[in-house]
C-alpha cells in the first residue's frame, strides 16, 4: 500500500445516522434496565445502613456469619444434587422423544413442558398435599420429613425438568443419519454407537443442560420458600434480609454472593459454546428412527412413568385447589378461588399478572427485535454494538432476586429523575423484560442472521430507506420468531416470582406473589389455586400461539408455500 | 469514448490481510466487463467497494466524473444482482419488481406499466402474482434482475450471478442476459470465477489474481495474448515447458531449441516458461521444414467428447510431456492409440514465454 494515499473515510447516509442513533439509544435503554441497577446492587453491598462507604466490612460479616455461609453451602447441595437427577433423567426423556419410535410423542412431549407454565412454588404447594404434616403419603416417610433439603430436590427435579429437556432434544435431534449408517456399516455394537455417536453428538447439549439446571436451582426462591422449612439457601437470605430485616447492604452482598454461581456458570456455557462447531451441515440426513420392540417399550413406560409424576404433582396442586377443607373435609368447592377472602387485592392481582405480561411482551418483543435488528445491521459502529452485545447477554447470568434488588436501589433513590417509575405497574414491566432480555435476544438475532444479509443491500441501491425494509420484508419474515419471544415473554412474566417480589406496590401486586403472600399466610388452598390460575392461563395462550401458527398465520404466509 | 467508471489506487486492508492492492481500471460507457479471478483474487471486494458496500481502506472512484469515494450505497447509482439474488420472499414477484419505484412515488398505474415492461423484458410475463419461491432459479434470477433494472440504473452489478443454477440454465442465461446489457447499453460489471462464462460474455476481463490486478483485456487478447503466466494458467489450458531463454527469439527445453516470438524484456541466460495451448499444437501436413517439430509418443488419451486430450512424451528425453487436443477426425485418420509414434510442431508464433 503506497503511503501517500489518504485513508477514505466512509460518508454515512441517512440510514447510517439513523441506525447508528438507535444502536446508541438500545445501549441507553439497556444501561437503564440493566447496567445501572447491577451497578447500584455492587455500590450497597460496600455501605453501611446509612449509607456511608465502608469497604469490605459487609463481606467480612457475611463470611463469618456461619448460619449465612451455611446457606451459600446449602444453595450449592440442592443445586448439584438436582442436576445430577435432573440431567440423566432428562437426556432419557430426550432420547425417547427424538430416538425411538413413541406413541403419542406429542402428547409426551407436551406433559413434558407444563411445569414451565407453573409458578415455581406450584410443585412446593403439591409436596406438602402429597407429603406435608398433614399429607396423603406422610406415612411413606416415616420419621422423615418433605420441609427441608428432600422436599426442596424434589420440586427443583419438576421445576427444572423441561428446561433439560428442551436443551437434549435439540441436541438430539441435530444427528446426521449418515453416521449411523456408517457405524453400522463397519460393523459397531449398539453400546459402541451409542459412546462414539450418540453421547459425543449430544455433549455440548448435556453441559448446557447442567449448567442451566444447576443455575435454575442456586437462583430459585419460591420452592425454597414454600418447602424449605428451616433448610435456608442464598435466595431466601436475600428475601429474609431485604424484606424481613430491612437490611438492605446486607441483601446486596448475599445477592453479589449469589450473583458469582450464576455468573461463572454462565461464562462456562459461552466458553463451551463457542466451541462447538456446527455438527450438521446442510447436507446432513435427518435420522428417522425406526420401530424396535424392546426399545420402544421400554421408553414408553420410562415417559410414561414420568409424565404420571408430573402430572400427579400438577393434578395434585388443582385438587388440592378445590378441596374444602384438607384433610378433614374432601368435598369439592370453588371457595379458595374467590382470592378476596384471602387477600386484600382478590382477583385484582391476577389481573394485574395479566396486564403485566402483556406490557412485557408488547414493549419487550418491540425492543427485543428492533435491538437485535439494530445491532445486527447497523454498519460499522463495532464498539458501541460490542456494548449493547454485552448488556444483551448481561440478563442470562444475573438471578431474578439479585435483578430486582438493583431496581430497588437504583429507581428508589431519591435523585434519580426516574425515581416516578418506582412502585409502579411500569417498573415491574421494565424488570421483567430485563429479567428475561438474552433468550429474546438470541431468538431475534437468530432469525436474523437466517435471512439474506443482501436484501439491506439492495435496498440501498434501489434507494428505499433500510427501516422500510424493515417494516415491509424483515419483520415480515420473521413474524415466527417475533412470536415466540412475544409468547415467551407473557408465560415468563404470569409465572415469575423472585425479580418482582421487591418491586411491588399494593396496588400493583402481581399473582405469583399473591401466591407467596397467601402461602406464608398459611393458606395452601388458596396459593394453590392461584397457582393453577396462572399456569391455566399461560399454557392458553401457549395453546392459542400454535393453534395460530397452524391456521392463521399459514395463510398470512402463503409465500413460505413451494 | 468516454470513461463511466475510473477507479484510482484503490486498496482494501482487513487487518493486515491485504484484499486489494493499489488497483486502477477504468470502464467505459455500455461496456460489458468481467471480473475473473479465484476465489479470494478479491473480484468481490472490488465490485462491493465500487458499489460502497465494503467500502476501500484508500483510493479513489469516480462514477460519471463524480466523486463518489466515500458515498454510502444509497447515494451511489447502481442496480446489483446477487448469487443468492436476494428476493424478497414475502413480496409476489411484481411488489419485488417494483420495491424501488414505490419509493419514488410514482403513481400506481405508471409502477404497474413499468413492472409489466420489466417482466415482458426479462421473459416472464405472466410472473407477476407469483412469489419467489414458486420459481425455478433461474426465473428468480431473472426477477433479480428486472428488479435492478427497474430503476434505470446507470450502472448494473452482478456478483456471481450464475453460479447457483444448474449447468443448461446457466449457459441460456449467459446468452439472455449478455442480449438484454446490449439491448439497454447499461454500464455492467460481472464478477465470476467461471473463465468461459467471462469469455462469452463480456466486451472486456479483468483477470485479477492476489487482491490485483492480471491482465486487462478482451476475451481474445486475454485467451491468445496471456500478459502474465498466471493469466495463461487460469484461462484456458496450458502448457508449461521448463527452459531458458538462449537468444531473444530462442528458448532451450530439455537440450533442444525452439524458436519463439522476439522477447525484449528479457535477458538471455534466463529461466523462462514456453508455453502453448493443447490446441494450437500442430500434427497434421507438417512440411519438412517446420520449425519447433518435436518427435513424441502418445502417452494417454483422455476421450472428453468432442475430443481427445492426448498427453504425449518427447521420444528424445521421457521428462517432457506435452498435451494437445486432438479430434476425432483426426485420431481415426491417423490411427492414432496409445504408444503411437508421432511428430508434432509447436508453432512460434502460438508459443508464449513467461519468466
Amino acid at each position: 500500500m503506497s503511503l501517500a494515499a489518504p485513508a477514505v473515510k466512509p460518508g454515512m447516509s441517512r440510514d447510517d445516522l439513523m441506525m447508528r442513533g438507535g444502536v446508541v439509544l438500545l445501549a441507553g435503554v439497556l444501561l437503564v434496565m440493566l447496567g445501572l441497577p447491577l451497578w447500584s446492587l455492587l455500590a450497597k453491598g460496600f455501605e453501611d445502613r446509612d449509607g456511608k462507604f465502608i469497604g469490605l466490612a459487609n463481606y467480612v460479616s457475611y463470611f463469618s456469619t456461619p448460619a449465612l455461609f451455611q446457606s451459600a453451602l446449602n444453595s450449592l447441595q440442592v443445586a448439584s444434587i438436582t442436576t445430577v437427577i435432573v440431567v440423566p433423567l432428562a437426556f432419557l426423556y430426550a432420547y425417547a422423544l427424538t430416538r425411538t419410535v413413541l406413541p403419542m410423542r406429542w402428547l409426551f412431549q407436551g406433559i413434558s413442558l407444563i411445569p414451565i407454565f407453573a409458578p415455581s412454588l406450584l410443585p412446593g404447594l403439591a409436596l406438602i398435599y402429597l407429603f406435608g404434616t398433614q399429607g396423603f403419603f406422610k406415612a411413606l416417610l416415616g420419621s422423615g420429613s418433605i420441609y427441608g433439603i428432600d422436599g426442596i430436590v424434589i420440586a427443583q427435579v419438576f421445576y427444572c425438568f423441561p428446561h433439560a429437556t428442551l436443551i437434549l432434544t435439540t441436541a438430539l435431534a441435530t444427528s446426521d443419519a449418515r453416521l449411523y449408517e456408517a457405524a453400522d456399516v463397519l460393523g459397531a455394537s449398539k453400546r459402541r454407537v451409542f459412546f462414539t455417536v450418540t453421547l459425543p453428538g449430544a455433549k455440548y447439549g448435556l453441559i448446557s443442560a447442567a449448567l442451566v439446571v444447576f443455575t435454575l436451582v442456586m437462583t430459585d426462591f419460591g420452592i425454597a420458600k414454600v418447602i424449605g422449612g428451616n433448610f435456608n439457601v442464598l435466595a431466601t437470605d436475600v428475601y429474609k434480609k431485604v424484606i424481613g430485616q430491612q437490611d438492605f447492604s446486607m441483601g446486596a452482598v448475599v445477592g453479589m454472593v449469589l450473583l458469582a454461581p450464576a455468573a461463572l456458570a454462565f461464562l462456562v456455557d459461552r466458553l463451551v459454546q463457542r466451541k462447538q462447531v456446527a455438527l450438521l451441515t446442510a447436507r446432513a440426513v435427518p435420522l428417522v428412527p425406526r420401530p424396535k420392540l424392546g426399545r420402544d417399550l421400554f421408553f414408553t413406560l420410562f415417559c410414561a412413568a414420568v409424565s404420571a409424576a408430573i402430572l400427579t404433582i400438577l393434578g395434585m396442586a388443582i385438587w388440592g385447589s378445590l378441596i374444602k377443607y384438607w384433610p378433614y373435609n374432601l368435598s369439592l368447592t370453588l371457595d379458595n378461588y374467590d382470592f378476596a377472602r384471602f387477600d386484600a387485592n382478590g382477583w385484582e392481582s391476577y389481573w394485574n399478572s395479566v396486564r403485566m405480561a402483556l406490557g412485557a411482551a408488547v414493549f419487550g418483543t418491540v425492543l427485543m427485535f428492533t435491538g437485535a435488528w439494530l445491532n445486527e445491521k447497523t454498519r460499522g459502529f463495532g464498539a458501541m454494538r460490542g456494548v449493547v452485545q454485552f448488556l444483551a447477554f448481561l440478563p442470562m447470568a444475573v438471578p431474578g432476586l439479585v435483578l430486582g434488588l438493583g431496581y430497588i436501589f437504583f429507581f428508589n433513590a431519591p435523585n434519580n429523575p426516574l425515581n416516578f417509575l418506582y412502585a409502579t405497574m411500569g417498573i415491574l414491566v421494565l424488570n421483567t423484560v430485563a429479567h428475561f432480555y438474552t433468550v429474546g435476544h438470541l431468538t431475534a438475532t437468530t432469525a436474523l442472521k437466517q435471512i439474506d444479509p443482501e436484501f439491506e443491500a439492495v435496498s440501498a441501491s434501489l434507494k428505499v430507506p433500510i427501516w422500510k425494509t424493515f417494516v415491509r420484508v424483515t419483520a415480515p419474515i420473521c413474524l415466527p420468531a417475533i412470536l415466540d419471544i412475544a409468547i415467551y415473554l407473557f408465560v415468563n412474566a404470569m409465572t415469575t416470582v423472585s425479580s418482582v417480589i421487591f418491586l411491588y406496590a399494593p396496588d400493583t401486586k402481581l399473582a405469583s406473589v399473591a401466591a407467596v403472600n397467601i402461602e406464608e399466610a398459611g393458606t395452601t388452598a388458596a396459593a394453590a389455586a392461584l397457582c393453577v390460575v396462572i399456569v391455566l392461563t399461560s399454557a392458553a395462550v401457549k395453546a392459542a400461539h400454535l393453534v395460530a401458527d397452524r391456521f392463521l398465520f399459514a395463510r398470512l404466509q402463503v409465500w413460505r408455500r413451494r | 469514448m468516454a470513461n463511466y467508471l475510473e477507479v484510482r489506487s484503490l486498496s482494501k486492508q482487513f487487518g493486515t490481510f491485504t484484499a486489494l492492492g493499489d488497483v486502477s481500471l477504468d470502464v467505459i460507457e455500455g461496456e460489458f466487463v468481467c471480473f475473473l479471478g479465484p476465489s479470494g483474487c478479491g473480484k468481490t471486494t472490488l465490485l462491493r467497494a465500487i458499489a460502497g458496500l465494503d467500502p476501500q481502506t484508500s483510493g479513489t472512484i469516480r462514477q460519471k466524473g463524480r466523486d463518489v469515494s466515500a458515498l454510502p450505497p444509497a447515494q451511489r447509482d447502481f442496480g446489483i444482482v446477487f448469487q443468492s439474488y436476494a428476493l424478497f420472499p414475502n413480496l409476489s414477484v411484481a411488489d419485488n419488481v417494483g420495491y424501488g419505484l414505490v419509493n419514488r412515488r410514482q403513481n400506481k398505474g405508471a409502477i404497474a406499466r413499468r413492472v409489466a415492461e420489466l417482466l415482458v423484458l426479462v421473459g416472464l410475463p405472466d410472473a407477476g402474482p407469483k412469489y419467489p419461491a414458486q420459481l425455478s432459479g433461474g426465473q428468480q434470477q431473472r426477477v433479480a434482475l428486472a428488479r435492478a433494472l427497474a430503476t434505470s440504473p446507470g450502472l448494473l452489478l452482478l456478483d456471481e450471478p450464475l453460479s447457483a443454477l444448474d449447468a443448461r440454465v446457466r449457459l441460456r442465461l449467459r446468452h439472455e442476459i449478455k442480449a438484454l446489457q446490449r439491448t439497454l447499453g447499461v454500464t455492467t460489471i460481472m464478477v465470476t470465477h467461471d473463465q468461459e462464462e467471462a469469455l462469452t460474455m463480456a466486451d472486456r476481463i479483468v483477470v485479477m489474481n492476489h487482491g490485483a490486478i492480471e491482465q486487462v483485456g478482451t476475451p481474445q487478447e486475454i485467451y491468445r495474448r496471456p500478459a502474465t503466466a498466471f493469466v495463461a494458467d487460469f484461462v484456458g489450458s496450458m502448457n508449461f515447458l521448463a527452459g531458458t531463454l538462449m537468444a531473444p527469439d530462442r528458448v532451450r527445453v530439455a537440450g533442444v531449441d525452439f524458436a519463439c516470438p522476439v522477447q525484449d524484456g528479457l535477458a538471455p541466460g534466463q529461466k523462462v516458461s514456453l508455453c502453448i495451448r493443447p490446441e494450437d499444437v500442430r500434427v497434421r501436413d507438417l512440411p519438412a521444414d517446420i520449425a519447433n517439430r518435436v518427435p513424441v509418443e502418445v502417452a494417454e488419451l483422455d476421450f472428453v467428447g468432442a475430443f481427445c486430450r492426448a498427453t504425449l512424451k518427447a521420444r528424445a528425453t521421457s521428462d517432457v510431456s506435452v498435451t494437445a487436443d486432438f479430434s476425432s477426425n483426426l485420431i481415426r485418420d491417423l490411427g492414432v492409440d496409445i504408444g503411437t509414434k508421432l511428430d508434432i510442431a509447436l508453432p512460434p508464433d502460438r508459443v508464449r514465454i513467461f519468466a
